[in-house]
């Protein structure tokens, strides 16, 4: 991604913290097909930001291009200027493995592995060198799955299989997997939809306590949970950022039509 | 602006927009009403308007009713949710206008009537119409949508003030003249602040008409009211 020279200037500057993240006219190709068209903008550090738009704008596409997980995808091509704390992501040199360490990913479906609960979270701190320790490892094992919320549901059953979990669960987990690895930021895909009103409530009230740690960007298809968990949100349409801002202002007076079509549910 | 693609949706916020209206003609009679009761000094006619505030009660509970439901159900956003809160803040509103009036209807009815003097009613006459054109405006406003309206409503209450102020004083004069009309000014002094007090509410709503259709806060200069028809050292209020 080094061609571009010149790095365009910020839509609008965000205010508040500093953005932890910086896209500028970000485009991504599948063969011929251009799913994202010059995106641009700053995701701020220490906070939510969620990405809203109808299906197939390019949501989960521009999260893949933040940690990297578009390589994995032969016909893709990503060109732009991604940056995380000023440094571009896409630079020759920099492993993909690390930057996903320092970028976690949650999936819409909970994907645990089919090994133990305990091997679930352990596995990526074990691979990146963290617990050096058998005590070490538990202790982050824990932790994780304290701050997931879900370590007293499942201290009696370490060793069952993470498969074994109900669905929320499972999810939980997943985001204990995700923050084991003490990421800087947290991406989510829609990481709700396949739970029920309680589960998704206790996810609520994990990233809201994960934001204070955590730079956390959300796919959500509900508005009210967008609404809900993050301070800013951004619209995509066809390929394109169309609107991005304080999260209530979005919500309660959006300056683009299309936005406003799409959160007071007018999309054809 | 485009349909909801969940058609009752719109037809839901219809509902609550011809409930609005409603009580917007029934609070338009009730100023006529109430202003002719007091210049025929016509108890009947009283009696009525203090009757017509029920309706307007009731509306209100429904309107709110509705939109408790509208919300819980819908999850209105942007200028949906908006129009649902604005429309509760209007019923409110026009609830309170409704009071006003059921309060002059009140008084007519307690008033004697054998203390009538044309000059003294023309100013509540003028006041009154000037507040009816406020309120059917604004009305107006919400229920064609236009900001601009409600925008002129709200740049115009600072006349109606003005009014009342030497309204007030005139009719401090009268009671400083002739204590025997004191019972009698002195309902109309009340009648007189009802009237502008309505025009207070006919405000609010153009406030919150702006709001609900373009999500700003009214704003800019605004013409004040002249402070000087104010009788020394006691205020209108
Ligand atoms: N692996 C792929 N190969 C080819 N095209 C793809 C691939 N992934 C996504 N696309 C296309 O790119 C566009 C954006 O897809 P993307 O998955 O980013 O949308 P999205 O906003 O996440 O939608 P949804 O809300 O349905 O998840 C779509 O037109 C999609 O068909
Ligand atoms: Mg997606």
């Amino acid at each position: 991604m080094n061609e571009t020279a010149t790095i365009a200037t910020p839509p609008q500057t965000a205010e508040g913290p500093r953005p932890k993240i910086t896209a500028r006219n970000v485009n991504v190709h599948y063969g011929e097909k251009h799913a994202l068209k010059d995106v641009s903008v700053d995701v701020p550090e220490k906070g939510v930001m969620a990405f809203i738009g109808p299906s197939g704008c390019g949501k989960s596409t521009f999260l893949r291009c933040i940690n990297r997980m578009n390589d994995t995808i032969s016909i893709c091509r990503v060109s732009g200027d991604l940056r995380i704390d000023g440094r571009d992501i896409y630079e020759a040199g920099l492993d993909p493995v690390l930057l996903r360490a320092r970028v976690g990913m949650v999936f819409q479906k909970p994907n645990p592995f089919p090994k133990s609960i305990y091997e679930n979270v352990a596995y990526g701190p074990r691979l990146h060198g963290l617990g050096n320790t058998k005590a070490e490892l538990d202790e982050i094992v824990e932790g994780a799955l304290r701050k997931a919320s879900l370590f007293e549901e499942v201290k009696d059953r370490l060793k069952d299989s993470g498969t074994s979990l109900s669905g929320g669960q499972q999810q939980r987990l997943c985001i204990a997997r995700a923050i084991a690895v003490r990421p800087e930021v947290i991406l989510m895909d829609e990481p709700c939809s396949a739970l029920d009103p309680i589960a998704t409530a206790k996810i609520e009230e994990l990233i809201d306590e994960l934001r204070s740690n955590f730079t956390i960007v959300i796919v959500t298809h509900s508005m009210q949970q967008a609404a809900r968990v993050s301070q800013r949100t951004a619209f995509f349409h066809l390929g394109k950022l169309i609107e991005d801002g304080v999260t209530d202002q979005i919500f309660m007076n959006p300056r683009h039509e299309l936005t406003r079509n799409y959160i007071t549910g007018r999309f054809g | 602006m485009n349909n909801h693609t969940v058609k009752a949706f719109d037809e839901e916020l219809g509902v609550l927009s011809s409930k609005i209206n409603e009580m917007g003609g029934i609070a338009e009679a009730m100023l006529v009403e109430s202003i002719e009761a007091l210049v025929k000094g016509d108890k009947a006619r009283a009696e009525e308007v203090i009757r017509q505030d029920k309706a307007l009660d009731a509306l209100q509970q429904e309107i709110e009713d509705l939109a408790v439901v509208f919300i819980a159900k819908r999850q209105p956003m942007a200028n949906d949710l908006r129009h649902v809160m604005g429309t509760v803040r209007i019923a409110g509103d026009i609830e309170r206008i409704g009071d006003l009036f059921k309060n002059i209807g009140k008084r007519v009815r307690a008033m004697d009537a054998a203390m009538v003097g044309t000059r003294t009613l023309s100013g509540i006459q003028n006041m009154a119409r000037m507040v009816q054109g406020q309120l059917k405006l604004v009305l107006d406003s919400f229920s064609q949508n236009r900001p601009d309206l409600a925008r002129e409503v709200w740049l115009h209450d600072g006349e109606i003030d003005a009014l009342h102020n030497s309204l007030f004083r005139e009719l401090l004069t009268y009671m400083m003249e002739d204590p025997r009309a004191i019972t009698y000014c002195a309902h109309l002094l009340f009648i007189a602040k009802n009237v502008e007090r309505v025009g207070d509410h006919a405000t609010n709503i153009a406030e919150t008409v702006h709001l609900i259709e373009t999500g700003e806060p009214l704003a800019g200069p605004r013409p004040k009211a002249d402070d000087t028809h104010y009788t020394k050292g006691l205020k209108a209020e």
